[in-house]
């Protein structure tokens, strides 16, 4: 009986329930890096059991949206759905200087083309080297390494096989998830401490999630100007891949 | 008010995506391209000139944009246990050699590239 009065609780205020389920994981995490002296990294601990709970929650119900497909968790998908993702990224604007913009504009449009391209070159690389031969697959499987956004576009344009779809979301799930766990990890090393190189690495990186839980892990606030140059760069990437890049791919194939 | 602050950022998010959807058509693959960036940089666009007229944004409205700001984090920790985890860890090699190498790819071009933005200005 408890438990059906618990269910009916966490079902109807869904959104609320993400909130409380949002609070304990960080406050788990935090607790977990505290005592490892590590206070810094509490929110990529968040993030990454927010990964693990992500791929329990697929396991056990063999959905696509981690543990949002858990009936008590639905909340979760609505707080972290695009809507919310959007509304907050844009709110991180507030306080941005604008001549810190100025000075990383240039760079900031170059990295976008050469993310793009760079991203597509290995996951064009990466599936020839597995077999792949058909430059509609090859295209792709390289437009998801762009982002899982792109992947899919190309396909609808291309007419690629249902494996080469597959497998072009998973490697733009990859790359984001990655670059999450990945960048607080490495800022240090590749200097991502200033609004330039969070211009250059949003432009860079491109994906969206992956840039947004990279920079707050590493620096909260980069992540204004990570996020500018990210949210471009799926919109470059569908408008250059099934175009130029498929011709590309194809006339070398 | 604080809601002003709420409000502002929805009013820059439909503007934003409004952009967005513009282009979108122009260049002719439709959906929204850039919607949240044209919308960041109306935000920034829009509290410097009010500093600049010395009428910067009343404190309450600022926190009202202050609370979405602070659940920023929270939002990517929901995003994160959202995603096909399972599915893109089962897909095989390919997408994961790719998603890795790509990712690696990128961070180790981020110095290089940040160099060219200060080598500019000097």
């Amino acid at each position: 009986m408890f438990k059906d009065m618990l269910m009916d609780i966490f079902t109807s205020y869904d959104l609320v329930a993400a909130f409380l389920t949002v609070a304990v994981i960080m406050f788990v995490a935090n607790k977990l890096t505290k005592t490892i002296n590590q206070e810094r990294m509490g929110s990529s601990v968040a993030i990454v059991i927010g990964l693990i709970l992500a791929y329990v929650g697929g396991k056990v119900t063999g959905g696509s949206k981690g543990i949002s497909d858990i009936p008590l968790f639905t909340g979760m998908g609505i707080l972290g759905g695009g809507m919310f993702r959007d509304y907050a990224i844009i709110s991180t604007a507030y306080g941005a200087d604008m001549d810190n913009l100025k000075k990383a504009g240039l760079p900031g449009v170059i990295s976008l083309f050469i993310g793009v391209i760079a991203s597509f070159v290995i996951g064009v690389i990466v599936a020839f080297a597995f077999g792949f031969r058909n430059p509609v697959d090859l295209t792709t499987i390289g437009g998801g390494t762009v982002t899982f956004v792109v992947g899919p576009v190309t396909a609808t344009a291309l007419g690629a096989s249902a494996e080469a779809q597959a497998l072009s979301i998973a490697a733009g799930v990859i790359k984001s998830v990655v670059t999450m766990i990945l960048t607080p990890l490495i800022a240090k090393k590749i200097k991502l401490d200033n609004p330039t190189s969070a211009m250059v690495y949003g432009g860079l990186m491109g994906t969206t999630s992956g840039v947004a839980g990279g920079l707050a892990a590493t620096d909260p606030e980069l992540v204004p100007y990570g996020a500018m140059t990210a949210t471009f760069y799926t919109g470059l990437g569908t408008l250059l891949v099934p175009s130029i890049g498929y011709f590309i791919v194809s006339s070398i194939m | 008010m604080e809601i002003y602050g709420l409000g502002l950022v929805a009013f820059s998010m439909f503007l934003g995506s409004f952009i967005g959807r513009i282009v979108g058509q122009l260049v002719g693959i439709g959906g929204d391209i850039g919607g949240v960036g044209f919308a960041m940089l109306f935000m920034i666009l829009y509290t410097n000139f009010l500093d600049k007229k010395g009428k910067p944004i009343a404190e309450k409205t600022g926190k009202g944009i202050l609370l979405l700001s602070s659940l920023y984090i929270p939002i990517v920790v929901a995003m994160s246990s959202i995603q096909n985890m399972a599915t893109a860890f089962e897909q095989g090699a390919v997408a994961i050699v790719a998603g890795v190498l790509a990712t690696l790819g990128g961070l180790l071009l981020v110095p290089v590239m940040s160099k060219l933005g200060g080598s500019k200005e000097e």
